[in-house]
């Protein structure tokens, strides 16, 4: 156990807690590089997962693509692509898009599909456009599976944004890359405490988020079908 | 959902602090040594063992095929391993003969040495190792760090010694290792050594391999460290910095060999083909192994005892 003790120690010495190459600057570097990852993922994944959901075609092709998607080893993509893009940020940055992508397009062509077939004729039934449907009935309706797909995204996205560290770009990958190959076990250890530590706290509020935007009407539902089944 | 989603995150939680407890809590050391399955071997054979990459193979393949050549009843168990698995293997004896580098068996026995220089080296290596072994004559062929610039960067600046640094001033950046941050003959040793001022380390996790090579032909870095047998080195033709202080620890190649086998015909074969082994020898020796050729270790060392004419 005495390696969690020196982690701990590593963790609160005041040396590593400053300056650029500290942990709070390596969390917010950590945390930047996340959430930019996310925002493309999700400006390229979310549109074509809500097509896919609203039209129901082609969500074979997108199982089958996202599906080989997820099987790319990361690390070896970040080599290939460095070598191609060079040693700056983009090379890693394409590698996590193409991790956050699948999980995302999952979500949104899911939950669309998840809403009650009836649900979405009565919509169309009263009249409303088939851009109203999407955006009153079925967005609303397929956020508790969009937002799941967005929760196993970031959490995929936080754990492997530290395997870029091969290159030189900073984040909390640096510790561990960078204490390997001196043994420096408490440095590669406490890296690894904070990244769990985010992760985890990123999760929350995200479920947290995913229990607030869900429709009330959901939630009615749900309770009553609960009850139903209870 | 309230109560569902709590329990997931906690749920998550727990599974993952176990499954890091468990993974920090295994009683079994990563890092020892495998035991290694030992046969005597029939007196008078020398078996010749390598270390788990081509060019210690190419090495080992060398030694072998001079001393059946000059009749002596060989064995080659290649491939081993890393240092410490067939280091153990020599001291087991299932081995008693394999190609080393000096300063990294040095720094094995002898972690707190101070010497750097190849006969420095050498010489401490007669003390630090355990008894019943020896090393032979050692090789000028040098597998080490080296530090390396372009052709372009070494004409204009005029540098082709890492002393020729320190009166550039200007910014430098090193691509390597990340390592070369902490150790003494990286960027500290750049410094206090060669009293280069400006220099800031690019870590790039691939001992000196492709992305290296990318950043320092693209200019992302101006100086990159490739171990000096490294094909892309003349590949791109780039300059390797002289070291006239001795910052990186000598890395000649060197027999290393338990003295019960260590007869005056095998020290003289041994010996003869280290008098004659450079590091630009070795070098091309890695390319036709890594290059377009593809050559087995065996074929390669076949054709340089053949082109060197020395049995």
């Amino acid at each position: 156990m005495n390696n969690w003790l020196d982690a701990l120690a590593w963790l609160v010495d005041p040396e590593n807690l400053t300056g650029p190459g500290g942990v709070p600057a390596r969390t917010v570097e950590h945390l930047g590089y996340t959430l930019l990852t996310l925002v493309i993922a999700a400006a390229i994944a979310l549109p074509i997962g809500y097509l896919i959901g609203h039209t129901g075609r082609g969500r074979g092709l997108a199982v089958a693509v996202s599906g080989g998607f997820r099987a790319l080893p990361t690390l070896g993509l970040v080599t290939v692509l460095a070598l191609l893009m060079g040693l700056g940020i983009l090379a890693p940055l394409t590698a996590l898009v193409i991790l956050a992508i699948p999980p995302l397009l999952a979500g949104a062509y899911a939950g669309v599909g998840a809403v009650e077939r009836s649900t979405i004729d009565s919509a169309r039934a009263v009249g409303m456009t088939e851009w109203q449907v999407f955006a009153q009935v079925e967005l609303p309706l397929s956020l508790p599976l969009a937002i799941s797909g967005l929760r196993s995204a970031t959490l995929q996205v936080i754990a492997t944004w530290t395997v870029a560290a091969i290159l030189p770009v900073g984040g909390l990958g640096r510790f561990m890359l960078d204490g390997l190959p001196v043994r420096n076990y408490a440095e590669v250890l406490g890296g690894a405490i904070v990244v769990i530590l985010l992760a985890l706290v990123i999760d929350a509020v995200l479920a947290g988020t995913q229990r607030i935007v869900i429709p009330r009407g959901v939630k009615a539902l749900r309770l009553a079908s609960k009850r139903m089944h209870a | 959902m309230l109560r569902n989603t709590k329990s997931r995150i906690l749920g998550g939680a727990v599974a993952v602090i176990a499954a890091v407890a468990m993974v920090g809590c295994s009683s079994s050391n990563p890092t020892a040594p495998p035991s290694s399955g030992s046969v005597a071997p029939a007196s008078g054979t020398v078996v010749v063992g390598s270390a788990q990459f081509p060019e210690n193979e190419i090495i080992a393949q060398i030694y072998a095929q001079a001393l059946t050549a000059n009749g002596i009843t060989v064995e080659t168990k290649l491939s081993i391993g890393q240092r410490d698995v067939y280091l153990a293997a020599l001291q087991d004896g299932s081995i008693n003969l394999i190609p080393e580098y000096s300063g990294n068996l040095l720094q094995f026995y002898d972690p707190k040495t101070t010497a750097t220089s190849s006969d420095e080296v050498v010489a401490a290596l007669g003390d630090a190792l355990p008894s019943g072994f020896e090393v032979l004559d050692p090789a000028k062929a040098e597998d080490k760090d080296s530090y390396n610039v372009t052709q372009k960067f070494s004409t204009e600046n005029n540098v082709t010694s890492l002393a020729d640094l320190a009166g550039l001033g200007i910014p430098l950046k090193v691509g390597g290792n990340p390592e070369l941050g902490e150790r003494p003959y990286g960027i500290p040793g750049l410094k206090d050594i060669y009293g280069v001022k400006d220099v800031t380390l690019v870590p790039i996790s691939d001992s000196g391999g492709p992305l290296t090579v990318n950043a320092l032909v693209d200019g992302t870095v101006d100086l990159a460290d490739i171990y000096s047998t490294t094909p892309a080195i003349t590949q791109n033709k780039f300059v390797t910095l002289a070291d006239p202080k001795n910052m990186i620890l000598a890395q000649n190649v060197v027999p290393l060999i338990s003295s019960a086998a260590a007869t005056d015909e095998v020290k003289a074969v041994l010996n003869k083909i280290s008098a004659n082994l450079t590091t630009a020898e070795l070098l091309a020796m890695n390319e036709l192994n890594q290059g377009d050729k593809k050559e087995s270790p065996e074929t390669i060392a076949k054709d340089w005892l053949e082109q060197k004419k020395l049995f």
